[in-house]
């Protein structure tokens, strides 16, 4: 079994982050971490490869910098890796990036895709379906338990209440929750092995785009300004006169906590 | 001159640091208050291939230098030293003599499991009336036809006791002036382990007396060559020295950690504690212990790497960064104030469980034995 995994290196979400005055956008770190929420989807790939006989590969698109968050990923088990950098990928939102990452894996071949629901960084959530959409498979959401298997893959999908228990023929594309799996800690052999792993680098002219149909130009929007949130209002005090507990149900009320 | 790690050192040592924060700092207060040892933690190390960092492929283990070892001792101890310790005396003590003296026998037999973690030794050296002259063990083995019959005790030997316990090592006199070292299997008839001690601090590490009474064992779990056991055995003795420090290291690094936090953040009489003199001093002296035991731990550490003497660095090393983590603790405490003293407190933790630093693995008095002795004074 062929499985493509979507790992984002994402600046460490523990360090501040820069925003470039011009472009607005992060200014990205040469140390990026790997996304905690795709631990996840590497956790649940490595799993499916170990029970099928699979292949695990990696597709990132980001700026490669020393490589750490790939590497995190490949020391957990991955066997390869495919990094999409190029500047002119720069600024790109989040259906250019389903494209690039799409072409990238039809590219390599692939009979089952794996994402994490939504990313920490930019958390747009959308795309997993995105991808899905562009290779024409189907797409698998909020997938908590995944067994794969015999040409099918069956999740439980997270919902408010509960869980659906949802099947799908492969190919298909699968977007994992946190809390699908206990991620493995990357050992020191692993660590040690990721160094030896192939890194396969790709521009965007390797997969047939030209500079204009990704990164800023090609996403069709770009960030024209960037403003601190408001700071946290307050909080109402109460006091009790012998009817606060009136006025507090009041405002549960209206909130509609009750 | 580099003072860099590698790396792939310091890759391992965050994957360390987080498996310390995630899976050990949520519950480390407890076993300590329980003093649990908590096996399925232990495991866990074990499946991040902690136990097996510097033993051979062969048997499970990562072939990784010494200095990894030291690294992941020390991230765990930064949280937790009676995990620390039980990791640093499982290689050390437990699985070092097998992996350096034992017979292709018995390491198909021991390590796979030793070296996964699935599995604890123990070495039994100190005995109630023998410990830093170790030599003068009292425990006997007789050779009985193809069994040694084993008879006496030990005090104080750490993993002796654990569900996952399945040998100790222990030295025994097999003759009028030798003394050999032979395998002991859990659960051999006439190899009883007493109940744990009550100690000042390390509560959740496992540490028992150990008896044996007309114990037999058959006579290839000798370790070794006869006679030669506790010779053998002493010259593991200076590796354990150099983990140890790397243990104290990081309480050094824990102390100065929290007592910075708490430095800026606690205020008195207006203003932030660290901004008296007579607290912040505490911390910068905090900082330079800190960073002079690293240097003294990771010089040995990389002595021994690359193939050095390095019998005198680890002593003193392990001299320097013990104390240093005793006083360490004490300050801490002290900038802690009254939160300092109660027993749920990191601080206060390490202050308990640093102690035993200065004592275990040879005493300081023993390093200063042996550093005078490198030095070449004629010291008794
Ligand atoms: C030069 C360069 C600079 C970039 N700068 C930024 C930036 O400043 N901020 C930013 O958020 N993004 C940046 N990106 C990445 C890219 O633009 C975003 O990943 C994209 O907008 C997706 O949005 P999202 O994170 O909201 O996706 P979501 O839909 O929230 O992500 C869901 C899942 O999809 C997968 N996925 C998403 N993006 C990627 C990716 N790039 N590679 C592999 N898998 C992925 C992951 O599994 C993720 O968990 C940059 C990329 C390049 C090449
Ligand atoms: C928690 C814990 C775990 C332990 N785990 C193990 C284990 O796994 N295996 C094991 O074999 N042992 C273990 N030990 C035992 C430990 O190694 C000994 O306690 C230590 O070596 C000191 O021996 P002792 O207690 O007999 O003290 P003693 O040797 O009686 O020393 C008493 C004091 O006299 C000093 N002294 C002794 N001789 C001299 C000298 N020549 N010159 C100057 N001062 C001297 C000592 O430094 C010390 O201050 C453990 C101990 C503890 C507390």
């Amino acid at each position: 079994m062929k499985i493509a995994v979507c790992v984002k290196q994402i600046p460490d979400p523990a360090t501040p982050y820069e925003l470039d005055a011009e472009s607005h956008l992060v200014v990205r770190p040469q140390d990026q971490v790997l996304d905690d929420t795709d631990r996840y989807g590497v956790e649940v790939g490595l799993q499916l490869a170990e029970a099928n006989e699979g292949t695990v590969t990696l597709f990132s698109m980001s700026p490669s910098g020393s490589l750490q968050g790939i590497r995190q990923a490949l020391a957990m088990g991955a066997d390869k890796a495919v990094l999409i950098d190029d500047q002119a990928l720069r600024g790109s939102a989040a259906l250019t990036t389903a494209r690039v990452l799409a072409a990238a894996i039809e590219r390599e071949g692939f009979d089952l895709v794996i994402a994490g629901t939504e990313s920490t960084d930019g958390y747009t959530g959308v795309v997993p379906q995105q991808i899905a959409e562009i290779l024409d498979v189907p797409a698998l959401s909020f997938a908590r338990r995944v067994e794969a298997g015999d040409g099918k893959v069956t999740i439980e999908r997270q919902t408010a209440t509960g869980y659906d228990v949802v099947e799908s023929p492969l190919p298909a594309v699968l977007a994992v929750t946190a809390g699908s799996v206990e991620p493995r800690y990357p050992t020191f052999k692993g660590i040690m092995q990721a160094k030896q792993k192939p890194i396969d680098n790709l521009t965007a002219g390797d997969l047939g785009f030209g500079d204009d149909d990704v990164g800023i130009a090609g996403s069709g929007q770009s960030i024209t300004a960037v403003a601190p949130i408001a700071g946290r209002q307050a909080g109402e005090i109460i006091e009790d006169d012998g009817e606060a507990h009136l006025r507090i149900v009041a405002l549960l009320e209206e909130t509609k906590v009750i | 001159m580099d003072f860099a790690q590698s790396e792939e050192h310091d890759a391992f040592r965050k994957v360390v640091g987080e498996f310390a924060d995630a899976e050990i700092a949520p519950y480390a207060e407890e076993w300590d208050r329980t003093h649990e040892f908590p096996a399925d933690t232990v495991r866990k190390m074990g499946d991040l291939g902690l136990f097996g960092l510097p033993f051979s492929e062969k048997y499970g283990g990562s072939g990784a230098d010494f200095t990894t070892l030291c690294i992941a001792i020390e991230e765990i101890a930064r949280i937790d030293q009676s995990l620390a310790i039980t990791l640093e005396a499982a290689t050390g003590l437990g699985i070092n003599p097998i992996h350096e003296f034992g017979s292709d026998a018995q390491k198909e037999r021991w390590l796979p499991d030793l070296v996964a973690g699935r599995a604890l030794a123990g070495f039994g050296l100190t005995e109630a009336e023998s410990g830093s002259d170790a030599g003068r063990t009292r425990t006997t083995a007789e050779l009985d036809g193809d069994e040694w019959v084993i008879n006496g005790s030990k005090a104080f030997i750490t993993n002796s006791g654990t569900e996952m316990t399945s040998l100790v090592t222990i030295t025994a006199r097999t003759g009028p002036e030798e003394i050999s070292t032979i395998i002991v299997p859990s659960g051999t008839p006439g190899f009883e382990v007493e109940p744990g001690y009550r100690k000042m601090g390390w509560h959740a590490s496992d540490t028992h007396g150990l008896v044996f009474s007309d114990c037999r064992v058959p006579a290839e779990n000798l370790l070794g060559d006869r006679g030669r056991g506790f010779r053998q055995f002493l010259s593991t003795l200076d590796d354990g020295r150099i983990a140890i420090a790397a243990l104290a290291v990081g309480v050094l690094r824990s102390c100065l950690e929290e007592s910075l936090g708490y430095a800026k953040e606690r205020h008195s009489f207006g203003k932030p504690i660290g901004s008296y003199q007579a607290i912040a001093f505490k911390v910068a002296d905090l900082e330079v212990m800190t960073e002079a035991a690293r240097l003294l731990v990771y010089k040995a550490a990389w002595l021994k790497d690359s193939g050095q003497p390095f019998k005198q660095a680890a002593a003193v090393a392990k001299l320097y960064a013990t104390e240093a983590a005793v006083t360490a603790t004490r300050e801490a405490t002290q900038i802690f104030g009254g939160y300092g003293f109660m027993d749920e407190s990191l601080v206060a933790r390490h202050y308990r469980d640093a102690k035993v630093l200065e004592i275990g693995e040879g005493t300081s008095e023993v390093q200063r034995l042996v550093i005078s002795r490198g030095l070449g004074l004629p010291v008794e």
